[in-house]
């Protein structure tokens, strides 16, 4: 009798230890800690001696640094956001995508750059770069969908995410194989060089092509999707493909045309990218790549206004971030903990909303 | 019944073994440390070398290894460096005549392999190596990040030598880290590091500087090396910052560089880094910063990349003075036309250090292969790593040679500092001679 007490109490008492919210604590924990972290870091770099702190150009460099970087990391990213939004494959060639949108845009930038077409015509140029970039990439893009993903679409999930990466190594390496292994010039306008001044600050020229071209990009996107027949479509694959296919849409065709559109993106990324970079090589999809999935998964997948916040987040982070907050600890060369701070970022994010910020309860998720 | 069928399966297992020993016997031509004297019968007693010696039978080639760059970025690096072991094979013969010529009445066979430039190169180039007995030694790494604690390891624990025409890191020929069997023709970057220092502090009379360099052992050393020279000057470093050589974005970086306001900012590093440095540091660096680059950087797809100076901001790299040896008749007469002849321009001034290490290496064959009269060759591979760390007052292409006891075989270098775009690769512009030149010996630095 007395032994059956016991074992009620010790029943008792896991039953307690079992009900106490253990991950709660801890995480409200880890979110005291890190927000003390960030803070004390922020103040004391903000602190810092008259001769050793950042001067406010300094900052608004940063900023705008970040902005037309992280824009472009968000076009990219809107690029995987739709294919996982309707395949629900992470599409890893599209790095690749980018990249040959670049190589494309490229050809005809250095041949204008000699003749001087450039510079003598430098709207037309850009818009001409620009539509080459994207039919290039949206190419690519199609031919991928159908030659690598769409004999796989009923395998596994492993299979076509395997075979991304494949198809990724295999554009690389072609690329490498027909255009070479080193980086090359890419030609910009000469009126693109300098700065504007917007609301009195000054702007570097091709930062300010890169954000308003994103924002245009971005809204006729958001348009498309939500307004159009096609856009409709795709949404309704995107909830469900079983009932979509029903209900009378050609789901292969949604497909397509939803690949013919990340790289339409892509296109568009390729030329900004290489006008603020001023250089092309055949491995320039993958970091920017990388960030861009990074990005996607920030926002939540699968979330279009996810993926241009998760680029713009990333980056202002890997542009302010490490000044803001590692400066203050006296850490020495903290831009080479750039990525390191950026990823601590999204895992204490997915920690506190695994599906990423816009990733859940998002009414635009395709 | 039962029985017999074991027996059979024994003799047929007992008859594979002994063809499988048979075949063993004839797969390496190295005799073993132990071994007492070589099989062909030769005065040099193996078993007194530690690694054992390489034998080659009459008729047979003598086999080396190259371990260079050559493929991806620093591609150009590597294959000019092939071509300068190739050279020196071809003027075995007395003439670059585009066939090779021959060691000791043996041909050379030169087995290429790549470093990648990068640790995990080296290791796969060097365990390929240093699974076939019969390479006598190696001509590599391009670049000191394959070499150091990798293939110099690697190689080393075979004793096969390694010889390379073009790392630069100080931390191969430490007293820390150098391995035994490691040398190299190449300058050592305190030397470049403390000529580069003189150059901005001296010539051009800034005394404030920021560093920036990505993962490599090469651009972290020779940073460091300038950093410490441009400090004991009297100059001071306003920041000190890291990349990574994948980054394309630079432009952060370069913001935080030019809150602290340097008048030069060093980036010793590899391409695409460098010409990236140079167009993105422009739009972000105050009007007139300098920047200054390395070896690493001087080369075509820099010029590629850039296209013209950028107005307002000047940038120089340094590189060894090949004007210094060009002048030379051998170089200027016979050496250069074979190697346009056959491979069209250089990519690099290292393939005449690659050339230098090729002949220092034949010299040294020449003087411990043993010969037992009807064309055996054996040549033990301790006393060849002591014979090429014995080189003295060797008058090579890119000048006298001498070797210390840590490998360091170009003891008195001449390191040239070149504007952009009057550099001396394909692309350059005439005229293409260093804007500063400064001799220092290895002694001066250490």
């Amino acid at each position: 009798m007395a032994s059956a007490t016991d074992e009620q109490l010790r029943g008792a008492e896991l039953g307690l230890l079992e009900r106490f919210p253990w991950r709660r604590i801890i995480l409200v924990v880890l979110s005291i800690v890190i927000v003390a972290v960030v803070a004390i870091g922020a103040y004391k770099t903000l602190t810092l001696p008259a001769d050793e702190r950042y001067s406010s150009t300094t900052w608004k460099n940063f900023i705008v640094l970040g902005l037309a970087q992280g824009a472009i990391i968000g076009l990219i990213a809107l690029g995987y956001t739709l294919v996982y939004g309707i395949l629900r494959m992470i599409n890893f060639a599209h790095g690749e995508v980018f990249m040959f949108g670049a190589f494309g845009a490229f050809f005809f930038s250095h041949a204008w750059e000699q003749s001087g077409f450039l510079d003598s015509n430098p709207v037309l140029s850009m818009a001409l770069l620009l539509v080459i970039a994207m039919l290039v990439s949206m190419g690519v893009a199609v031919l991928l969908e159908r030659i690598a993903y769409r004999p796989l679409r009923n395998a596994p999930r492993l299979v076509p995410l395997i075979t991304a990466i494949g198809a990724s190594l295999f554009l690389a390496n072609t690329a490498r194989g027909f255009f070479g292994a080193q980086s090359r010039g890419f030609g910009v306008p000469e009126a693109l060089d300098g700065t504007w001044t917007i609301l009195g600050v000054e702007v570097d020229r091709i930062q300010v092509v890169v954000l308003v071209t994103v924002i245009v990009a971005v809204a006729v996107l958001s348009l498309f999707v939500s307004k159009t027949r096609t856009g409709k479509s795709m949404r309704a694959v995107a909830a469900d493909s079983e009932t979509a296919s029903l209900m009378g849409i050609r789901v292969d065709r949604v497909i397509v045309i939803t690949f013919a559109i990340g790289g339409l993106l892509a296109g568009i990324a390729a030329v900004l990218f290489s006008i603020t970079f001023e250089s092309v090589s055949f491995t320039m999809g993958f970091r920017p790549g990388i960030a861009a999935f990074t990005a996607a998964v920030l926002g939540g997948i699968g979330s279009i206004s996810g993926a241009a916040l998760g680029g713009v987040l990333l980056g202002l982070l890997q542009s302010i971030g490490p000044a803001l907050i590692l400066t203050g600890y006296g850490i020495p060369s903290s831009f080479q903990l750039k990525d390191a701070f950026t990823f601590l970022v999204l895992v204490l994010v997915l920690i506190f909303r695994p599906g990423g910020l816009l990733g859940s309860g998002e009414a635009e998720k395709v | 019944m039962k029985n017999r069928k074991y027996f059979a399966m024994l003799a047929l297992l007992g008859a594979l073994m002994l063809v499988a020993a048979a075949c063993g016997d004839d797969d390496g031509g190295e005799t073993g440390g132990g071994g007492g004297t070589s099989a062909t019968g030769g005065a040099v007693d193996c078993a007194a070398d530690e690694f054992g010696c390489v034998e080659i039978a009459s008729g047979d080639p003598i086999q080396l290894a190259s371990l260079l760059s050559i493929t991806g970025d620093t591609a150009f690096l590597g294959t000019d460096s092939n071509h300068g072991v190739e050279l020196a094979i071809d003027y075995l013969d007395g003439t670059f005549d585009g066939t090779p010529g021959q060691l000791l009445d043996h041909d050379v066979e030169l087995t290429q392999e790549d470093d990648g430039c990068s640790a995990e190169g080296g290791q796969a180039g060097a365990t390929a190596i240093a699974a076939n007995p019969d390479v006598v030694a190696v001509i590599g790494t391009s670049c000191s990040s394959s070499a150091l604690g990798v293939a110099d390891t690697i190689l080393g624990d075979k004793g096969i030598l390694l010889f390379s025409p073009s790392n630069t890191n100080p931390g191969l020929t430490s007293e820390e880290a150098h391995q035994a069997f490691y040398a190299r023709t190449a300058h050592n970057d305190k030397i470049q590091g403390a000529i580069v220092a003189d150059f901005v502090f001296t010539e051009l009379g800034l005394t404030t500087a920021a560093t920036i360099n990505d993962e490599s052992p090469y651009a972290d050393g020779l940073a460091a090396a300038f950093r410490d020279n441009f400090e004991a000057l009297g100059g001071t470093i306003t920041g000190v910052e890291q990349v990574s050589s994948s980054d394309t974005d630079l432009g952060p970086v370069f913001t935080n560089i030019a809150a602290s306001e340097p008048e030069v900012v060093y980036g010793p590093n590899f391409n695409p880094v460098c010409a990236l440095s140079y167009t993105q540091g422009s739009d972000i660096l105050a009007k007139g910063t300098i920047q200054v680059g390395s070896d690493g950087c001087l080369e075509t797809s820099f010029l590629d990349t850039v296209g013209a100076p950028i107005k307002d901001f000047a940038y120089y790299a340094s590189s060894p003075d090949v004007s210094a040896y060009q002048s030379g008749a051998f170089y200027k007469d016979e050496y250069l036309p074979a190697y346009t002849d056959q491979f069209g321009k250089p990519t690099s001034v290292f393939n005449a250090h690659a050339y230098d290490a090729t002949n220092v290496l034949f010299d040294a064959i020449e003087a411990v292969a043993v010969d037992d009269g009807s064309g055996n060759l054996t040549i033990p591979r301790t006393a060849l790593k002591d014979a090429v760390l014995a080189t003295s007052g060797y008058e090579g292409m890119t000048g006298t040679i001498t070797c210390t006891p840590l490998g360091d075989c170009a003891t008195d270098v001449t390191i040239g500092v070149f504007e952009y775009d009057h550099w001396p690769v394909e692309g350059g512009v005439d005229p293409t001679d260093p804007v500063f030149s400064e001799t220092k010996t290895l002694a001066d630095v250490i």
